[in-house]
């Protein structure tokens, strides 16, 4: 689609880089902005700069902060006994709101997956290991998706811990396979929080 | 289970027919290109839910038309089902049983089955172990779909492993984690395709002595890796070779059914003849086992088989269809007369359509 004009080129082919924008609501979008006065446009692309430039990860955890540490790591009242370890932000959000978790979390920044060239170094596994042995951790939930990539993380993160005294358990998967986290309701997924198990290895 | 009406608009050649048909033999008879198996293709596809030949779908679609349908209904003892497949360019498959969309095509698998014997057959012979991977597993797995699960999981994990090795990391805990994660659903992979040979392998070889007049011994074996050694010990032998490579050498993927005549590979060694009678014990084991494990007579089709074949081979399928052993049966053949005089000598029941064009005439 050629809107004849660079500009509004430029602004929908940004908009629709956004996942599940097509051009077509690009445009439409788009256009609203254009019907915005000035400053309402700036207040709008002002919040997206900040979040890239003030936004960072949790020097323990790898939740997204404006701090060194994050709002949960940060929080005393929390235990610092278990750890509930997810592959990303939604997932930590989707426990999160069950407000069955008195812990801390740990993003790993996915699953293993070497088809779409994610291996274990591009996960943040050695830095849960580290944690684990300064901090006095006495359980870890592992809470990855229900999928084999969800499975072969698991299994991968029990090996690399088998020789820490320590209680690896898993969220209970009465969860439909493959499901993500950030789709379960809350109380599903605060039972299966409740109903974790104590980890072996079985698929 | 037989089909007792079967209608097809825009499918491949066949502009629109509706056909009755009869409970024990359909002949298709016409010249060569008609559209004689395109109809058994259309029944073929309400069984599989997808052509025998196209693989994609949209290339069934009739030439300049924007959509196809098949429509049957089929008789199972008192019940009626109907069963619908449409198609629209540019949409998704619509398949119904009773006016209910499947929301998983897999789901109808194994509910009205089909079995197919044509001279494409041949393929199973002629190629590498892959099609006779793909022949075995798709029968086992109507019956387990535990099969099924693990050997879907079994290939993920092989495709994960694959790609990792090909990144030449040379650190070894990914490895030993895929192992172990494989091992378990190789070792039920195998365990089920052994149990499967064991039932398999006596249909065939009764069908095969059947058929056959003459004293060659043929046989059929599941051949694994996991005869010799264990899964385990299969990955930490070949762990240096595949990561060299850069692929899993050895394991169930590599599994196969090895079709042998006196000891020797009947690729090489068996005659046109001996390989055209392996085939067909071979489809008719497998029209044996689906009707002992699910207790329904699936429906035969016969594509061009009787043109390729000698009496005695034509002879032996044509006793068994008079004993009633084959339930509703379709034959597609060039030869106006033969069929339809043999049928009329043996007083078998049948119903011949005369196809030219892609119209069907009722004789
Ligand atoms: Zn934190």
């Amino acid at each position: 689609m050629d809107f004849k004009s660079k500009l509004l080129n430029d602004a929908v082919e940004q908009m629709s880089s956004l996942p599940g924008i097509g051009k077509r609501s690009a445009l439409r979008l788009v256009l609203h902005l254009l019907d915005q006065s000035e400053k309402e446009v700036k207040d709008f692309t002002k919040a997206f700069e900040n979040l890239k430039e003030h936004l960072n990860f949790c020097e323990k955890c790898f939740h997204i902060t404006e701090k060194k540490l994050c709002e949960i790591c940060s929080n005393p009242s929390r235990s610092e006994e278990t750890i509930c370890v997810v592959q990303d932000v939604r997932d930590l959000l989707a426990i999160e709101s069950t407000q069955q978790f008195y812990g801390k979390y740990h993003v790993l920044g996915g699953v293993i997956s070497p088809m779409e060239g994610i291996g274990p170094s591009d996960l943040k596994v050695n830095e849960l290991k580290e944690r684990i042995i300064k901090e006095s951790t006495n359980e870890i939930i592992l809470a990855l998706p229900a999928t084999m990539e969800g499975d072969t993380t698991n299994f991968y993160i029990y090996r690399k811990l088998q020789d820490i005294q320590l209680n690896i358990t898993l969220i209970s998967r009465g969860i439909g396979v493959g499901n993500q986290l950030e789709y379960i309701d809350e109380l599903t997924l605060g039972k299966s929080l409740l109903d974790r198990s104590v980890y072996k290895n079985k698929i | 289970m037989y089909i007792s009406k079967l209608s097809l608009v825009n499918f491949k050649n066949i502009f629109q027919v509706d056909l009755e048909l009869s409970s024990r033999v359909n002949c298709f008879l016409g010249d060569n290109g008609q559209g004689k198996t395109n109809l058994l293709d259309a029944i073929y596809h309400l069984s599989y839910t997808k052509s025998f030949f196209n693989s994609v779908d949209s290339q069934n679609i009739m030439f300049k038309e924007a959509f196809y349908v098949i429509q049957a209904s089929i008789s199972n003892f008192d019940e009626e089902i109907s069963l619908y497949c449409g198609l629209k360019k540019g949409e998704k498959k619509t398949f119904k049983k009773n006016k209910k969309i499947y929301k998983k095509l897999a789901d109808h698998i194994g509910l009205f089955p089909v079995v197919m014997i044509t001279p494409y057959d041949i393929n199973l012979i002629l190629d590498g172990s892959e099609s006779r991977r793909r022949f075995f597993d798709a029968l086992i797995a109507q019956f387990d779909k535990n099969y099924l699960l693990s050997l879907l999981q079994y290939n993920k994990l092989l495709k994960q492993r694959n790609s990792f090795l090909k990144t030449k990391n040379t650190s070894i805990d990914l490895l030993d984690v895929y192992d172990e994660q494989m091992v378990e659903l190789a070792n039920s992979i195998f365990k089920s395709r052994e149990n499967f040979t064991k039932e398999f392998v006596p249909i065939f070889n009764k069908y095969y002595k059947d058929i056959s007049s003459n004293k060659e011994k043929v046989s059929l074996d599941y051949f694994s890796s996991l005869i010799e050694s264990s899964m385990k010990d299969i990955f930490i032998n070949n762990r240096n070779k595949d990561q060299i490579i850069g692929h899993t050498s050895s394991g169930v993927h590599r599994d196969d059914f090895l079709f042998t005549i006196n000891e020797n590979p009947l690729k090489k060694f068996g005659s046109q003849g001996q390989q055209k009678t392996f085939l067909i014990a071979l489809k008719l084991a497998k029209f044996e086992y689906i009707k002992l494990k699910k207790n329904i007579t699936p429906v035969l089709l016969l594509d061009d088989i009787f043109d390729k074949l000698d009496d005695h081979r034509v002879g032996y399928i044509l006793s068994l269809i008079e004993k009633n052993k084959l339930g509703q049966t379709f034959i597609t053949d060039t030869n106006k007369e033969k069929i339809p005089n043999i049928l009329k000598k043996l007083n078998i029941p049948s119903k011949l359509f005369w196809i030219e064009e892609g119209n069907s005439f009722k004789i």
